[in-house]
């Protein structure tokens, strides 16, 4: 087994202690009672703290301690955890990350002054409680030719793990030693506790050791046990330079530490205010090992590959006819496949580790905004793929802010609406099928749609007066460089627009839906796929070239009517009563030749749109690993990846918002021309 | 060597505990907290127990307590690590059967000697 930089993870460790800080400060907010929260505070801070010391970070441990200290206050009841120090907690607890992550960049005069605003909130703590001066103790440069000693243990201290003779051991290393053992105080066999100590022991030590070492070999027992130390026939030493702790806070000695040498005399410790407290980390119930996260990367592309090497021995397995490579095969192919569910399991994070950012987010918002709004959460336990949800956090940091800047009306006009003063903002994961549906909705006033069209007439999107459904309109949100925003604010006009969610969400081949009711509000709901890397597929053959179409947007396979062959002007299918365009994949293949005789059509839907797909074969599914393809094809939008086949050779993966696009944009052209 | 189980919900400090210990030869046993020390002290059967103080689930008090009630288990150093050099912290620790202690922090040498000291080979 590897050994991980004990450092490292203590950076690791510190970021899910200041996660679980900043989520108890916060709902400090709203339940300033709740004596768990303030726990749970203390608790991140004293083990930041501790852990700290331990590793290095005395910056951390020096400032921290400060922090804790002011937090006592609040813990013990004294101080009330009010909003403004929270927000200063908040500024403390970025700082103390800034000192762990790059302690040298960062500027003490920061820290100097959030102390400055933490003393602020701390009453004159009591004089003389908890700051009682420690004085060091005088020690005395004797030395003797050898000590005489009586020991007398307390009688449990067998039971709790302390050996005599193990002392006794001790003492001999620090030269020539004589004990005799006192038998006095041993009972009668039928009164003797066998785990009792009954034994006193006289001892003659030829040492010139200080009487420090021999106090030092007791240590852990001075407290339950008499020992008398008396010096042996006096010898004249020169005082050499003192041993002694002289910090209280240091560790106790321990045998065989150097220790650095002091200069003689008394020693004021510095007041320390000292306290026990409790720490419980938030209960974890699953046993878990930290892996890096580039080596989930690699296992799952060893994984990809595996998958792809498989589906070549099934096929090859499947020509030939010798029935144990077909066994063999059978059996790689189930154990590819439960590799690659479990691979793609260990990549799998709840989404709630995002969340937790936003609740800080919308906390300094809506403080910023002097919109005071209520922000719930539900779905943390879902699961993504971590590469996903690395990339959501920015879309959604946008989405947020767009919800509580634009979305939610300030006080004044929530008040004239009739509706309460706190907005409310809901960030909702859920599962639906092969698909997470992550939406953030605001009960704000809801998209201004004439303002939008004006807008968009403005920047001449759309001739003015066209016949334009709200859905439609809504859709210029998502146009580049497109703001409604009449005031820019810090929040707004960032550079990054809805136009980059949108992508960035159409990269992880997901969507985003737009949904808003006039006064009550919007939700923008994004749909995500569970994971990038393995997609079960569609294979189809159009021509002689081969095609992938993500099974989760199959919803049903039909064959091309004659009729509906015929109609090469009209390309709309009747489906089960409904009519839904398609799409000739020869055409738009540029495919020469005639077509087979059975056209197949797939239907394929985003969300509620729904468009046929018209190829010369279905194959099957297929097991798709995603590549993704070269820069030099990223103008071609209908394919979103590549993929190897069974027998080697490569197949286009189609991207299925960007074809279900299309063929609206060829059904409304016809629309159009029909009606002119 | 000895066989050291360290009781820590910090996994940095147990880490520490380990690299510290295991290239002296010495076998570290790991838990979380005090429920998983006290069920990894009767299943493995160390030598020494480092537990931390403040844990979740049970505290290092409680985990010193259940240690010292099982009868399989007399004379089972127990070391607790505490933060502060708190004398208040100690007795309360040594009243409920803690062999001894490590103030944090603490330098690998240190440990290294508190285990020689507690663990006869």
């Amino acid at each position: 087994m590897t050994t991980i930089d004990p450092t490292e993870i203590f950076r690791q460790e510190a970021g899910e202690l200041f996660e679980t800080l900043e989520a108890a400060l916060l709902d400090l907010c709203q339940r300033p009672d709740d004596r768990e929260l303030v726990d749970s505070a203390f608790r991140a801070l004293h083990t930041i703290k501790g852990s700290g010391a331990m590793f290095g970070f005395d910056k951390v441990a020096a400032f921290t301690h400060e922090f804790e200290t002011a937090f006592e206050l609040v813990r013990k009841g004294e101080i009330k955890p009010t909003q403004d120090l929270i927000s200063v907690a908040l500024a403390a607890k970025d700082y103390i990350r800034a000192l762990i992550e790059a302690a040298d960049s960062t500027d003490a005069i920061i820290g100097e002054a959030i102390l400055d605003d933490l003393k602020q909130f701390i009453m004159p703590a009591p004089e003389g409680v908890g700051a009682a001066t420690v004085e060091a103790p005088v020690v005395t440069a004797e030395r003797a030719a050898g000590w005489q000693l009586h020991l007398e243990f307390d009688s449990h201290i067998l039971r709790n793990g302390s050996s005599p003779l193990d002392l006794l051991d001790d003492l001999c290393k620090l030269g020539p030693c004589f004990a005799v053992p006192i038998t006095d105080a041993v009972p009668l066999l039928d009164e003797l506790e066998p785990e009792d100590c009954y034994l006193k022991w006289d001892v003659t030590l030829a040492s010139d050791c200080s009487s420090a070492a021999i106090d030092d070999v007791f240590m852990f027992v001075l407290d339950e046990m008499k020992l008398t130390i008396s010096p042996l026939a006096h010898v004249d030493v020169p005082a050499p330079p003192l041993l002694q702790e002289t910090i209280p806070d240091a560790p106790p000695p321990v045998p065989s530490l150097s220790v650095e040498p002091e200069p003689v005399g008394r020693h004021q410790a510095a007041p320390v205010e000292r306290r026990d407290e409790p720490k419980r980390n938030e209960e974890r119930g699953i046993a878990t090992v930290r892996v890096q996260a580039e080596r989930l990367d690699e296992l799952m592309d060893r994984v990809g590959e595996l998958v792809i090497a498989q589906a070549r021995l099934s096929q090859l397995a499947t020509n030939g006819s010798d029935l144990s490579i077909k066994m063999i095969a059978e059996e790689i192919e189930r154990l590819a496949a439960s590799l690659r569910d479990t691979t793609m399991g260990a990549r799998m994070v709840p989404i709630g580790s995002l969340f937790g950012r936003f609740r800080r987010l919308v906390h300094d918002l809506s403080r910023d905004l002097a919109k005071p709004v209520d922000f719930v959460t539900s779905g943390e336990d879902t699961e993504l793929d971590k590469t996903m949800i690395e990339c959501l956090a920015d879309p959604l940091v946008h989405l947020i802010r767009n919800a509580i800047d634009h979305g939610i009306e300030d006080s004044a006009m929530r008040a004239a609406a009739g509706k309460a003063e706190q907005g409310r903002i809901e960030l909702q994961a859920v599962h639906s099928g092969a698909q997470v549906l992550v939406s953030v909705r605001d009960n704000g006033s809801g998209l201004n749609t004439a303002r939008i069209r004006a807008k968009a007439e403005e920047q001449g999107l759309i001739a003015p007066g066209a016949a334009l459904s709200d859905n439609e309109i809504h859709q210029f949100l998502f146009h580049p460089g497109f703001s409604t925003a009449q005031t820019v604010s810090a929040l707004s006009g960032r550079g990054v627009g809805m136009d980059v969610v949108k992508r960035t969400i159409e990269n992880m081949r997901g969507s985003i839906e737009l949904a808003t009711i006039p006064g009550k509000g919007t939700t923008v709901t994004l749909r995500l796929p569970l994971t990038l890397a393995i997609i079960e597929g569609l294979l189809i053959r159009v021509g002689e070239g081969r095609y992938i179409i993500p099974l989760s947007a199959v919803e049903d396979c039909v064959e091309l009517t004659p009729e509906d062959q015929r109609s090469r002007g009209r390309n709309f299918l009747n489906v089960r009563g409904d009519l839904v365009p398609f799409l000739r994949l020869r055409e738009m293949m540029d495919v020469s030749g005639t077509p087979d005789q059975h056209q197949k059509t797939i239907i394929i839907s985003t969300g509620e749109t729904r468009v046929g797909l018209v190829a010369d074969q279905i194959i099957g599914n297929h097991q798709t690993v995603i590549k993704s393809l070269s820069k030099l094809h990223s103008d071609v939008t209908i394919f979103s990846g590549a993929t190897i086949l069974g027998d080697g050779t490569a197949a286009l993966i189609l991207d299925v918002t960007q074809l279900v696009a299309l063929a609206q944009m060829h059904s409304e052209k016809q629309h159009m021309s029909e009606a002119a | 060597m000895a066989r050291v189980l360290t009781v820590d919900d910090s996994p940095s400090i147990r880490q520490m505990i380990k690299v510290t210990l295991e290239p002296a030869g010495h076998h570290v046993i790991e838990a979380g907290d005090g429920a998983q020390g006290l069920e990894k002290a009767q299943s493995n059967r160390p030598d020494l127990v480092i537990s931390d103080l403040n844990m979740p689930n049970m505290n290092g008090l409680e985990l010193i307590r259940a240690l010292r009630n099982l009868p399989q288990l007399t004379g089972l150093p127990i070391v607790f690590l505490t933060t502060e050099s708190n004398e208040a912290v100690k007795q309360e620790a040594k009243s409920a059967g803690a062999t001894g202690w490590i103030t944090k922090p603490f330098k690998p040498e240190q440990l290294l000697a508190v285990v020689a000291k507690l663990v006869r080979s």
